[in-house]
């Protein structure tokens, strides 16, 4: 399956792209982030959670939609 | 009431809505960057009693997004500074500054005398305060946060609704989070924020449909791109447990944002004439003997601090990072000194200690 990933925050940094779309033929969240932590070294130190088809879930989700989300903890007021 | 005349012609508002707002009470947490526009349209809007929460002084670099203050505010606390220009923009309403830190000790007094509370404030440790002593009040907490170019809002603890937790169940890694004084930010983009969440107060209080309880806005200045995301309620044991203990947690500092140091081995052992404090129980492995090293066991902490009277910079290890946290957290409370966490622990600290000699 195609997944449109955005990354928002000090992750967008990271992965020098607020979107990209990346192949994924694995099963859940967590088969993604290891994909990713691949692709990405610097994201695994981060902490964030992630949206799949719009709703924040666990990593054992399995992902069946194309909308990925991840999204870092913001501080600043 | 023709000041507020603009609402009442509202169907969604009118008379009964603006006298909700007249009654209301909002507590904002933090007169800064997201404070002050939350401040400024909540004065505008009437709403009866705003408390403010803010230990800061106002700075210079703050004039650059902070738009209740001036240049005449220079130097004075923004809980005051923003109670002064708040009176002149609507002396009809009730306005209390506390000039304090938001703390586990005076959060549960504070939030008790108001309906609502704005996150404004800039660390993590005083938004994980905010969530708790909302939950333990049974108050929702209107919440917002800021990135360089992006912000988050979202309304937590609305009837029942997710709280923060359930977005971010625990606090992250020390320093994974930056705040706006050490990363720049867009001047208007808190201002943007901070306007969501005023907007967020006024639905709830006049009862308009749309809060966004369960939901996360994210908005991004450069592309205006905004994405709404759902937050799944969780987290029922932390929540349980909390209400169950009735009281706050006592460590929020502890190990959010940079309040604790970590430092690794290398860099430790460069430090020139640091202290290294070994606080794991005597007979722990490996045993460590270098100079400028001296063994104050956790248990014996609390009767040893006269130890930690001389001025200088210690570095505190136990075997994997833990015990040295909450060691530090105690000597902070009582000394200025710069402590150190050695978060890799003795192990790596012999190892690195043979390198150093060689």
């Amino acid at each position: 399956m195609k997944l449109n990933i955005k990354y928002f925050g000090l992750l967008a940094e990271i992965t020098q792209c607020s979107e990209e779309t990346l192949s994924f033929s694995k099963e859940t969240v967590a088969d993604l982030l290891a994909e990713l932590f691949q692709k990405y070294p610097d994201l695994q130190s981060k902490d964030f959670q992630v949206a799949h088809q719009q709703e924040i879930v666990a990593k054992q989700t399995k992902i069946t939609h194309p909308e990925i989300a991840l999204l870092p903890p913001f501080s600043g007021g | 009431m023709s000041r507020y005349s603009r609402h009442i012609q509202l169907a969604e508002i009118g008379a009964d809505g603006q006298q909700k707002i007249s009654t209301a009470k909002v507590l904002v947490v933090g007169a800064g960057g997201l404070g002050c526009p939350v401040l400024q349209y909540l004065t505008a809007a009437g709403v009866g009693t705003l408390g403010i929460i803010d230990f800061d002084v106002v700075e210079e670099s703050n004039l650059q997004r902070q738009v209740l203050f001036g240049t005449s505010s220079l130097g004075m606390n923004k809980a005051i500074a923003a109670k002064i220009r708040l009176k002149d923009l609507n002396p009809t309403i009730t306005i209390n500054a506390y000039s304090e830190k938001l703390t586990a000790e005076n959060a549960m007094t504070i939030c008790a005398l108001y309906d609502i509370i704005v996150d404004g404030s800039d660390t993590i440790a005083t938004r994980y305060l905010i969530n708790d002593a909302a939950i333990l009040s049974g108050k929702p907490v209107v919440y917002g946060a800021i990135y360089k170019f992006e912000g988050q809002v979202a309304v937590f603890n609305y009837k029942e609704g997710p709280t923060y937790r359930c977005l971010f169940p625990t606090p992250p890694k020390t320093g994974a989070v930056a705040n706006c004084a050490e990363i720049g930010v867009l001047g208007v983009l808190p201002g943007i924020i901070g306007c969501m969440q005023a907007s967020e107060v006024l639905k709830m209080i006049v009862g308009l449909p749309g809060v966004l309880s369960g939901k996360l806005l994210c908005y991004h200045s450069q592309t205006g791109q905004t994405t709404l995301l759902s937050i799944p309620k969780l987290n029922h044991e932390f929540n349980a447990a909390l209400i169950q203990s009735g009281r706050l947690l006592n460590d929020y500092e502890l190990s959010c944002e940079n309040f604790i140091t970590d430092i690794s081995t290398v860099d430790a052992l460069q430090k020139r004439n640091a202290i290294f404090i070994d606080v794991r129980e005597y007979g722990e492995t490996p045993d460590l003997n270098f100079p400028n090293n001296k063994q104050i066991p956790l248990s014996e902490l609390e009767h040893r601090l006269v130890e930690f009277e001389t001025k200088a910079i210690y570095i505190i290890y136990c075997a994997s990072g833990i015990r040295s946290l909450k060691a530090i957290e105690r000597l902070q409370h009582r000394f200025d000194h710069r402590f150190y966490n050695l978060k890799e622990g003795a192990i790596a600290l012999q190892e690195q200690l043979k390198i150093h000699h060689e």
